[in-house]
């Protein structure tokens, strides 16, 4: 009883809070100052028609950065988690057999959603989009393909070489912004080219594209090690 | 308050996301059930994020054929909301999964998933 009443103390509480903190004062008439100046220099300055993408690539790069070091962290913790120890492995697990349906459709649909990932993480600074959307998808696209064949063994060798290699390309990229360029991460030291079009904004694309490839090894990282525990024993 | 609008009803979901969530995370007893209530508690925290970030009718922050570029500041809503929520979706994706294999090793070793059972911890 007495748990139930601090239960909902700390749901009130926490309510009123949320509720003070936004004030339902409506929503802004206009931008706040760093978003105006994002919006009136982000054109010249990045040349990157998507502005959040401006925002996560050019001038909030390091963060970004720092956000990609923390998935790495997550899959390489989960990857030492789930370990799965060889010798255990003697008998070959009972699976249910996939349906006809899904294990054809997931042979036709995987690549192009592999294909849409690469489109979409190769088009962040132009469409809605980028490297951890396009990431996200590439990994989904692996999920149909190890829900349809559950006995299936994913080369972790090649995930862990595309994402270092990944990795690494981004950083240097970074750096090649510091010898050639203003700062860390600045994408000014490749030609603008003709703003809107997919050659342009410098080096975001890039970027975005070594972003994609390393956040889509990671997820499909994590997702094959949830995937070879579930072979140990059920 | 003049009218209820869009931004009115996107904070009001993500706080009542949020709410549930934290409700979720206090009284469940299974694991799976407790990693649930985390996963609306973020996303009731992203979708209040871009709520918040929202200018009263302004349309998305890319810059096309319905954005005029000298014209970009007074038609775009905030883009850094939406950016850190970017940011926010990716982290909360690896925590989840982090909060899974846990789960999943708990339960291998000691075939339950009600967090009562678990009293390594308690003295």
């Amino acid at each position: 009883m007495l748990k139930k009443i601090f239960t909902a103390a700390v749901i009130v509480a926490f309510a009123i809070i949320l509720l003070k903190g936004y004030g339902f004062s409506g929503p802004d008439q206009q931008l706040n100052e760093v978003a105006e100046r994002y919006a009136e220099k982000g054109p010249e300055e990045v040349g990157a028609a998507n502005l959040v993408t401006a925002v996560i690539v050019t001038y909030r790069g390091l963060d970004t950065l720092g956000e990609v070091t923390i998935l790495f962290l997550t899959a390489s913790i989960i990857g030492f988690f789930l370990k799965t120890r060889r010798e255990d492995l003697t008998a070959p697990p009972q699976v249910r057999k996939t349906s006809e349906i899904l294990s054809t459709a997931s042979r036709i649909i995987s690549p192009i959603i592999f294909l849409f990932g690469a489109y979409v993480f190769i088009n962040g600074h132009l469409t809605p989009g980028g490297g951890f959307q396009g990431g996200a998808i590439v990994a989904s696209g692996l999920v149909l393909m190890l829900l349809a064949n559950p006995l299936k063994t994913v080369n972790h060798k090649i995930i862990s070489v595309v994402e270092s290699i990944s990795g690494i390309s981004f950083v240097l990229l970074g750096v090649l912004g510091l010898v050639l360029a203003a700062g860390f991460l600045d994408n000014a030291f490749i030609g603008p080219g003709r703003f809107g079009s997919l050659i342009s904004a410098g080096a975001i694309p890039i970027i975005y594209i070594f972003i994609g490839l390393k956040v889509g090894s990671e997820l499909s990282g994590i997702v094959s090690n949830l995937q070879e525990t579930q072979k140990e024993e059920i | 308050m003049e009218q209820i609008g869009l931004s009115h009803i996107a904070i009001t979901t993500g706080i009542l996301l949020i709410l549930t969530g934290l409700w979720g995370i206090l009284t469940q007893k299974n694991i799976i059930k407790m990693i649930i209530g985390f996963s609306l508690f973020d996303t009731g925290i992203h979708i209040v994020m871009v709520g918040v970030g929202y200018v009263e009718g302004k349309t998305a922050p890319i810059l096309d054929e319905a954005v005029q570029l000298k014209e970009a500041a007074r038609q775009i809503v905030d883009p850094l909301p939406q950016a850190m929520v970017l940011t926010a979706i990716v982290i909360g994706i690896g925590i989840t999964a982090l909060m899974l294999a846990y789960a999943l090793r708990l339960y291998q070793k000691n075939k339950t998933l009600d967090i009562q059972k678990f009293n390594d911890l308690k003295w």
